[in-house]
């Protein structure tokens, strides 16, 4: 069967990430593409969550379900209402409900005496419903287990056992669904996973950062993989971690740091620093909702004209929007490069849905080359000043304490040689024009919108970021309908390079905002007018069945 | 041993006439000259006020930053590069107000950095406000009709929470002042120095007062005991004993942690592709019929 979407349901705390990871490993094993997302309460125990896989489909967000496998009754409840046509209901429904009825927690206790072995059961379960064979799934419960005792070990594997045992004899009478193996094999990762490794194979020395859903999982990643090569330090508030990791860049250590919405609120001042100063620096904004503390476990598109705008006062700066892992590699390793070669802020945006779901990707790489270091031969000079006057806006920049060549940083409006002036007539007028000339060199460098289907659309979306696999998913669902819809996919926003947009095709853009942050920018900078916005603001990811539903004039239910 | 002029710049000075921090600007090039400190192996770093402009005075490398921020800029500036002796120099507003909570978490990381912070006990830039080391009782052009809260005792709370070196130097003391910041800048983790120093033009006393009360350490204190140097800190703001309060032996800094070691980190080698690729492989499932 294609293109199956699986919600593992349950309360925090009851092991639906086990479960789906076991489940995306098996499939994984088997040559079959999953993507998997996470939608989740912001609290430690209870509430409603589940973990999503999609199988053998597009990498983008489904939220309706062919099989919903839930650890106790009320979420089989609430995510009822998520259920496609001719669902198959796994696991802890309430009573008299239609579905695989499976009491996980009442077997676990019956048969092991615990309830802990309740998840390893549904895992069994799950994978016997979904036409896994049973020592596959055996096989990755030993396999990423590994580290349990001997007999837990074998316990959780009788678990799967079991488990797979039980919903095997009750499926037979419901339509049993087909695997069909092949020998593919697939990168499975998060763009939050590839960030990290991206940024150290870019010469990342140094990042300091202040814990914060969406973004905490990049400072922890180079915390627990010390060979890396990236010092990290957890800052005391995201204001420390914004002057440390732009002070460490002036000391010639590429760095970085990532905060979300709340933490970029404070980190603005020192954005405006790193403008002023000119110093490189690459910030990862992972978007959730607000205002204030929002939705901090929900994903959301509502940060950008933020990062367009945030910081005191005029200065260069590139906004980037990562797509899906294969995009954050690129764009990480470019925001590295575009931060040293103008000395200049580079905001990497991504959000809570793509620093939690898991992609597979058939390719997966890396960008070879270390971006060439920002750093001058101080050899060069006789005599050395930090903010000399150049055509392109662009200074030699030495570090401090790189030779004996004394560098001057000042956060004032500042001579050549980096020292206060007040001087309105000279010094001021053209050190604005030195920083906005890197602005029009920035404009040069930047990449144009990705065009998916365009040669023949009367339709075209304007997307940027996470939204691309649901974006392109919709293109498909269209044209199948007849509607000759394509993309401009943005993943560099800003400084937006020069677009021409052909006349005679109704434009529509999406985003994950309620006012059109993206709207506004493209109108801005001369995008003709809009046929319409589709916008989403619930705290979940655009799908494609919004999309469509949007473009169509429908209710969701009848596009999906 | 390198002469003063060594730290001249060219920059055109903007603090008031007569203002005692040239005291403490000469005070500090005597002590990096004392310890054959060349430019090129000093940073200075600072935030935002009259005390922040001092590295433009003082020939060294600098990176004037933002209203608060000196100490993690200088915490990161030490770390990325070891073999720079990094100074913070700014005022009680800027270290002990906007920065206070950095400086709290300073002590418990103790990043290898000295912290002078001329401690005049007003906002000067802003036009006379008070500042979290203003007196009680004392009125501002701010605090009309006087101060009502209690004045910061940062050098007693810098000794709770582990620093390993905390002193008190007087801007009317310039030899004094001097050796103290030798040896501050001398040992090794953080040193902080309050600096009092009283402010001319906003300042709620004469010079004098503070000579009265700037009054030398007993010769017999012994700069190990912890309990003596905490009561001797929080003398202040009635007397300033000034010296070394506190010095003990230097405990791991911030630095020690990295395992890159004294090696500034632009210096090192890219990390091996190879680890790279072995991190892209374990993201990788090979699929089997």
């Amino acid at each position: 069967m294609r293109d199956l979407s699986i919600f593992i349901v349950g309360a925090a705390g009851e092991g639906i990430q086990t479960i789906g990871d076991i489940v995306a490993h098996a499939l994984l094993r088997c040559g079959i593409a999953v993507f998997t997302s996470k939608e989740y309460e912001s609290r430690i125990r209870g509430g409603h969550n589940s973990y999503r896989l999609r199988v053998d489909g597009p990498n983008a967000p489904r939220h309706d379900a062919n099989v919903i496998l839930a650890l106790n009754p009320a979420a089989a409840e609430h995510y009822r209402a998520a259920a496609s046509p001719g669902a198959i209901l796994v696991g802890e429904s309430p009573e008299g409900q239609d579905g695989l009825s499976i009491r996980f927690r009442t077997l676990a206790n019956e048969t092991f005496d615990s309830t802990i072995f309740a998840n390893t059961l549904a895992a069994g379960a799950l994978g016997a419903v979904i036409g896994l064979s049973p020592a596959i799934v055996r096989s990755v419960v030993e396999n990423r287990m590994s580290k349990l005792s001997e007999d837990v070990l074998e316990q959780n594997v009788r678990a799967v056992q079991i488990g797979y045992e039980t919903a095997s004899k009750l499926v037979e009478d419901t339509d049993r669904i087909e695997l069909t193996p092949t020998d593919k094999a697939h990168s499975f990762v998060s763009v939050h996973e590839i960030i990290p490794v991206t940024a150290a194979a870019a010469g990342c020395r140094f990042m300091a950062a202040y814990p914060m859903s969406p973004s905490t999982g990049i400072m922890t990643s180079f915390a627990r993989d010390p060979e890396l090569g990236v010092f990290v330090e957890q800052a005391e508030d995201e204001i420390a971690a914004v002057n440390m990791s732009l002070a460490a860049s002036a000391a010639g250590a590429r760095s970085m740091t990532a905060t979300s919405g709340g933490g970029f609120a404070l980190m603005t001042e020192g954005l405006s620093l790193a403008g002023m100063t000119e110093t490189p620096l690459v910030l990862v904004l992972a978007q959730r909702p607000g205002p204030a503390t929002g939705l901090p476990t929900r994903t959301a598109q509502e940060d950008l004209s933020f990062a367009l705008h945030g910081g005191q006062g005029e200065f260069p700066r590139a906004v980037l929007a990562a797509s899906d892992p294969q995009d954050a590699a690129r764009l990480t390793h470019r925001a590295f490069d575009l931060a040293d070669r103008f000395q200049i802020p580079v905001i990497l945006l991504t959000d809570q849905f793509l620093a939690d779901a898991h992609f597979s990707l058939e390719a997966l790489t890396i960008p070879p080359s270390v971006p060439a270091s920002g750093l001058a031969d101080p050899s060069s000079f006789e005599t050395y000043e930090r903010y000399r006057w150049t055509s392109d806006g662009v200074s030699p920049r030495l570090a401090l304490g790189q030779s004996e060549h004394l560098v001057c940083i000042d956060s004032d409006e500042h001579t050549e040689a980096g020292h206060i002036t007040e001087d309105l007539v000279e010094t001021r007028p053209a050190m604005v024009e030195k920083r906005l000339e890197k602005l029009r060199q920035l404009r040069r460098s930047l990449a144009m919108p990705e065009p998916h289907r365009i040669e023949d659309a009367d339709v075209v979306l304007l997307s940027w970021g996470s939204s691309r696999g649901a974006v392109q998913e919709a293109i498909d669902r269209c044209r199948k309908r007849g509607m000759k819809v394509g993309a401009l996919h943005f993943t560099e926003l800003w400084p937006l390079p020069e677009i021409d947009y052909p006349d005679g095709i109704s434009y529509w853009t999406v985003e994950g905002n309620a006012t059109g942050q993206f709207a506004r920018l493209l109108q801005a900078e001369g995008a003709p007018t809009l046929t319409g916005r589709i916008e989403r603001y619930d705290g979940l990811p655009i799908d494609a069945a919004s999309i469509v539903a949007a473009l169509f004039g429908e209710d969701e239910e009848a596009a999906s | 041993m390198i002469p003063a002029e060594r730290y001249r710049t060219d920059a055109e000075n903007q603090w008031c006439p007569g203002c005692p921090n040239f005291g403490i600007q000469t005070a500090l090039k005597r002590a990096l000259g004392a310890l054959d400190l060349p430019p090129h192996r000093v940073c200075l770093v600072s935030g935002i006020g009259q005390a922040a402009k001092t590295p433009h005075y003082v020939a060294a490398h600098v990176f004037n930053g933002l209203h608060g921020r000196a100490v993690p800029a200088a915490t990161a500036i030490q770390l990325a590069h070891p073999g720079l002796k990094t100074i913070v120099t700014s005022g009680d507003g800027c270290i002990y107000g906007e920065g206070g909570n950095h400086l709290l978490h300073a002590f418990r990381r103790n990043p290898d950095i000295t912290v002078l912070v001329h401690d005049n006990q007003i906002y000067a830039l802003t036009k006379g406000q008070g500042s979290p080391t203003t007196r009680r009782g004392e009125k501002t052009r701010m605090q009309f009709d006087c101060v009502r809260s209690d004045p910061a005792q940062m050098l007693a709370t810098a000794i709770v929470h582990g620093c390993t070196f905390v002193a008190r130097g007087f801007a009317g003391n310039i030899q004094t002042l001097t050796e103290i910041l030798s040896r501050a800048i001398a040992h090794r983790g953080l040193s902080l120095v309050d600096i009092v120093q009283p402010c001319i033009t906003w300042g709620n006393h004469p010079v004098s007062w503070y000579h009265e009360r700037a009054v030398a350490i007993p010769d017999d204190h012994n700069p190990t005991d912890r309990n003596r140097a905490i009561e001797l800190a929080l003398e202040a703001p009635d007397r300033f004993p000034i010296g070394v309060l506190y010095e003990t032996k230097p405990r791991e800094t911030f630095a020690d942690r990295d395992p890159g070691g004294e090696v500034p980190m632009f210096e090192r080698p890219p990390v091996d592709r190879r680890l790279i690729d072995a991190r892209l492989a374990r993201f990788r499932v090979q699929g089997t019929t």
